[in-house]
């Protein structure tokens, strides 16, 4: 018998919303939504944590600036104060060195850090999620309940199909899903991501692409001031 | 002190079997603990009766038993099986602090002796496992 599993209930019990930032397909800048979400949410007031679970590419402490910080062990990990979010990342055990995990690792990974990560209260916990639809996302499914789903697709028909699809799933596993962000939209296939959400789901809004965010990445007060943020607060559903 | 963490997940874990199977009295908890973990067994220990208190369950003292399991790891490329403590192949004193808060970091910082892979698995001796839990009732 695997006692962690017995454990995760209670470590998240605390946290009002939990938030699953998805997309089907790479590069449709979950991260950054996660990332930038968890920031505004924080200057908001709202007690937010950013757990980044993306282990095969985990980009948020990037995105954030996160350097030199470690979890204070206390009866547990307590995630370091990151800009004003509890922040907690596989980077803090595996360095800048690459970890090659296999599937079933990753979700052993996974549970081990939900096992004993103490998050305290939160008004909200933003997850950037493992990308796809495979045995890792699955399994924090079933990990993790009370999950609300927020999807990032860019235009793209390659994005927006394999976002149609896990929209399908999610719908079918009966998660809660808030919505739909369309993320650097350039003019091309504009309204793309509306007609995937349709009656389906809540259509969130759109982001326009925007080149000055590569050069906000690392400093939160730059990311803030960015049409992306500006725009993101615009279209999440915690306004 | 990432110990009480775990054993609060035993505990926890414990407590859920006896609701479960409307057990009376447990006579039995065997815990495994993985060698790659490298779990302060005194800590440990010392938890699991703190957390048993602050969990209200009472247990004999002798009921639960803790076995360190050996670790072997078996290389996924060239099939070469060897454990974590071969002096060879064992990681400094940070990597192996990573190792035991997630030990599949293992993954990040150890190569198979023989071919240099980090592809291997972990088949025995990862971390913290109840192997039984006995009762009356």
């Amino acid at each position: 018998m695997d006692p962690r599993l017995h454990i995760i209930d209670k470590r998240l019990q605390d946290i009002k919303r939990i938030i699953a930032v998805s997309g089907g397909k790479g590069g449709t800048g979950k991260s950054s939504v996660a990332s930038v979400l968890a920031l505004a949410l924080a200057k908001e007031g709202y007690r937010t944590g950013l757990l980044d679970l993306d282990f095969g590419g985990p980009s948020a402490h990037v995105i954030l600036g996160v350097e030199g910080l470690f979890p204070e062990e206390d009866k547990g990990l307590i995630p370091p104060d990151a800009s004003g979010i509890r922040f907690m990342s596989i980077i803090y055990f595996t360095g800048d060195n690459p970890a090659p995990l296999r599937g079933k690792e990753i979700s052993n990974a996974i549970i081990e850090l939900l096992a004993v990560t103490l998050w305290g209260e939160l008004d909200f916990l933003i997850i950037d999620m493992p990308p796809g639809m495979a045995d890792t996302a699955l399994d924090v499914i079933r990990l993790i309940k009370r999950m609300e789903f927020i999807l990032v697709t860019t235009p793209s028909k390659l994005a927006t199909e394999v976002t149609k699809r896990e929209l399908a799933i999610l719908q079918e596993l009966r998660l809660p899903v808030l919505g739909l962000i369309e993320n650097m939209l350039t003019g091309q296939r504009a309204g793309t991501a509306a007609k995937v959400a349709g009656d389906r789901t809540a259509f969130l809004g759109s982001i326009d692409f925007d080149s000055t965010l590569e050069h906000a990445i690392g400093d939160v007060d730059k990311l803030l001031q960015t049409g992306f943020a500006k725009q993101l607060s615009l279209c999440h559903p915690f306004k | 002190m990432h110990e009480w963490a775990l054993a609060e997940s035993v505990i926890t874990a414990v407590v859920d079997e006896i609701r479960l199977n409307n057990i009376r009295k447990v006579t039995k908890v065997d815990v495994k603990v993985g060698e790659l973990q490298q779990i302060d067994i005194e800590i440990f220990r010392f938890a699991l009766e703190n957390v048993m208190k602050a969990y209200e369950l009472v247990l004999d003292s002798d009921a639960v038993r803790i076995e360190i399991e050996k670790n072997i790891l078996r290389c996924e490329v060239c099939g070469k099986t060897w454990s974590f403590d071969d002096a060879s192949c064992r990681p400094g004193e940070d990597e192996a602090e990573a190792i035991h808060f997630i030990p599949e970091i293992a993954h990040v910082y150890i190569r198979c002796p023989e071919c240099s892979s980090p592809d291997f698995e972990i088949v025995k001796g990862r971390g913290v496992w109840i192997e039984a839990i006995e009762g009356e009732h």
